[in-house]
């Protein structure tokens, strides 16, 4: 069944996602891990002609300890900072070999991406290398025990920003990797979420269907690291969204779309599921809210500032 | 064949053309720079028909030619000094994962004190990453040995990267006539590179680079050394082919000059030897039995070839152009470890550091050193400093 949404055929809806898995069960991610949802998807929309590349992260791991393996599709490791390049030197040698129609994605965790990453991920979208780059964000190093990275939030606990007595988590903000990427002006840049899994399908879709650098950053729960119920991702995932923790919106060809406005509902709620916010005072919660006020804001504005009707 | 007058840079890209390379990924760094121009002037003349990635970081172009030689193609990459030592962390996996990627590097003085000039501190600290290394003199041998390594790198019995290590400035930006090899000629002697161990392709799919346990990786390292091995035989292989069909020897792993009969041998590599050459023809028709050894593969290390040469002269010198600190010059290093239980002297002669220029008089100095060795059957100091302001050689 095909619908169409701003001039674009999109054929895949949940009901009608293939049936089969090129990610398959057993793979040994922890109970309520939000990235294997997202990779689960991605492939089966993808589908069988991909290529893939893992940098080192919680994926590389639960996905296939050698000699096992979830993946029924080629993948590549090399290293942890370098997976938008890996991608495109795959990309340039399948096209030498005049095979121009395989899918090429990459997976990585928001610290391969947006920190140690960046260089080789800022170089490839210059360069509006031919890939699908797929960030899930997980918002710490989980892989390596929980530590902060660009992407962790104010305030959250990790095992290099604990809950001391003089000093209460993460001094400092999540980065807008996001926005950066935008500021990148390639083809297609959107955020989404594994609580809002329609919109995340759809935008997977969008990607897969177009030629040059695509990133996704999505937003995917880690309850062993968020110290929260293995049970809730998708509950939490959609309380992000709707308390503007996060903001769901997508560039295409320089035209911003928000695609879910913001209930702006109290943090609170979000915050009271998650171990990793238990310490928060009164006022570090209240520094929280201010910071969901003003993204929401500048988001809002920024969405303005590039709309369909803005363009020439 | 055609003669021109080019560059060790030049030689060095158009070696890369004629090896057909499908992806090229590279980042400019004073003196390799000229090697990334002429390919980027190739691909935008339409002479080479290559996708050509201008990374963003060494590191970058280093992980875009594994991840490109990983699905199947034939790729190439230049680079030098600082530029080598950030894809250090990626020059393991070509290694390990057996992708035989193939790189000129322009060897220049790693930091600090920044310096641009010739040294050999860049390659050799390299020297445990699964890649081999050759040492090369002029720049016909740069243009000869390119193409080369991608033979000797392709071959089913080594499969390992290569890089083709080139003296900066003094090769690099100099001129000397080069002979061209002829495409035709060149297509016989390098066919298509159809790997079938390392090639990412949804039909048929592999995974390379898994998360392995120690079950199996102590088995990788095996195969990556006995490759290494392997590679010896197919350096003298693939030497005795294109001394057949091009017209130039080059003796394979190392080059003798005048051993036979000689007490006292320095063994060099790079550039210096073309000097100490000259010093050899001096010395021997001043009467004194000198002879040479050019030192042209650093990995795999020739110990066998080595340990032929010792066991002709008195005496043996190493030349190094780089140093590990409080151990020796590395090249010394590997000819004392395969001379063990071997009587003879062996010395390190140090001179050159940081591009300074190894003289004839320096060079002498060297032979004397293992002349003197030779006769008396001991060496006063095993490491000499050459030309080292304040420092007695």
């Amino acid at each position: 069944m095909d619908r169409h949404q701003g001039g674009e055929t999109i054929a895949i809806t949940i009901k009608t996602l293939p049936k089969e898995e090129l990610f398959t069960s057993g793979h040994t991610a922890c109970g309520g891990c939000g990235s294997p949802i997202v990779v689960r998807a991605a492939m089966k929309i993808l589908g069988e002609n991909t290529v893939t590349y893992f940098p080192a992260c919680c994926l590389l791991v639960f996905g296939g300890t050698y000699p096992h393996n979830a993946f029924k599709v080629p993948y590549l490791h090399v290293l942890f900072e370098n997976s938008a390049v890996c991608a495109a030197g795959i990309k340039h040698a399948l096209n030498k070999q005049g095979k121009e129609d395989v899918n090429v994605v990459a997976f990585a965790g928001d610290g391969g991406t947006g920190d140690i990453g960046f260089q080789a991920l800022s170089g490839a979208a210059e360069r509006n290398e031919d890939i699908l780059y797929i960030c899930y964000d997980n918002e710490a190093y989980m892989n390596t025990g929980i530590q902060r990275s660009g992407s962790t939030p104010f305030g959250a606990w990790t095992t290099t920003t604990p809950a001391g007595t003089k000093i209460g988590g993460k001094e400092l903000f999540k980065k807008d990797l996001p926005k950066i990427m935008m500021a990148h002006n390639v083809p297609y840049v959107a955020t989404a979420s594994v609580g809002h899994p329609a919109d995340m399908i759809r935008k997977i879709e969008k990607a897969k269907n177009m030629k040059g650098f695509r990133y996704l950053q999505i937003f995917a729960p880690c309850p062993t690291g968020w110290r929260m119920d293995t049970s809730k991702t998708v509950e939490v995932a959609k309380k992000a969204v709707n308390s503007g923790m996060w903001t769901l919106f997508e560039m295409e060809d320089g035209v911003v779309t928000l695609n879910v406005k913001p209930k702006m509902e109290p943090v609170d709620d979000y915050l009271k599921m998650q171990g990793r916010f238990r310490h928060l005072t009164d006022e570090q919660i209240k520094i929280i809210q201010g910071w969901a006020y003003k993204k929401n804001e500048m988001d809002l504005k920024f969405v303005e500032a590039f709309s369909e009707d803005k363009k020439e | 064949m055609v003669k021109r007058v080019v560059t060790g840079n030049y030689a060095a890209a158009f070696a890369a053309m004629l090896a057909k390379v499908d992806v090229i990924a590279a980042y400019p760094i004073t003196p390799q720079t000229f090697i990334v121009e002429h390919l980027s002037e190739f691909v935008n003349d339409g002479l080479l028909d290559s996708a050509f990635m201008r990374c963003e970081s060494e590191h970058s172009a280093m992980s875009a030619c594994v991840a490109a030689s990983a699905t199947g193609v034939r790729t190439y990459t230049a680079t030098a000094s600082q530029g080598l030592a950030l894809m250090h962390e990626v020059l393991f996996i070509a290694g390990s994962a057996h992708l035989p990627v193939v790189m000129p590097v322009v060897n220049r003085t790693v930091a600090g004190p920044i310096g641009i000039w010739a040294e050999h501190n860049d390659t050799m600290p390299q020297r445990d990453c699964g890649w081999m290394q050759v040492y090369v003199e002029d720049n016909q041998e740069v243009m000869d040995m390119t193409i080369q390594a991608f033979k000797i790198a392709e071959d089913k019995r080594v499969l390992l990267p290569i890089m083709v290590c080139l003296d900066a400035f003094i090769l690099s930006h100099t001129v000397e006539p080069v002979d061209f090899p002829e495409q035709d000629k060149v297509d016989k002697f390098l066919p298509p590179y159809r790997p079938d161990h390392a090639v990412l392709d949804p039909k048929d799919p592999m995974i390379i680079g898994s998360f392995s346990p120690p079950e199996y990786i102590q088995e990788v390292r095996y195969q990556t050394d006995e490759t290494m091995r392997n590679a010896l035989e197919v350096v003298e292989e693939v030497n005795a082919e294109w001394a057949k069909e091009f017209g130039r020897d080059y003796g394979g792993l190392i080059e003798e000059y005048k051993t036979d009969g000689a007490d006292a041998i320095l063994i060099t590599l790079g550039t210096v030897t073309s000097t100490a050459r000259d010093i050899v023809d001096e010395y021997r028709a001043a009467g004194k039995k000198v002879g040479l050894v050019k030192l042209r593969f650093f990995r795999p290390y020739p110990t066998e070839a080595i340990r032929k040469v010792a066991s002709k002269c008195k005496a043996i010198g190493v030349y190094d152009r780089a140093v590990s600190f409080s151990a020796g010059g590395p090249s010394w290093i590997e000819a004392r470890n395969a001379l063990y239980g071997y009587t003879i002297p062996v010395i390190n002669v140090l001179a050159g550091l940081g591009g300074r220029d190894v003289t004839e008089p320096d060079i002498r100095l060297m032979f004397d050193k293992v002349l003197e060795a030779a006769e008396k059957g001991e060496a006063e100091n095993e490491i000499v400093w050459i030309g080292t302001r304040g420092v007695k050689p």
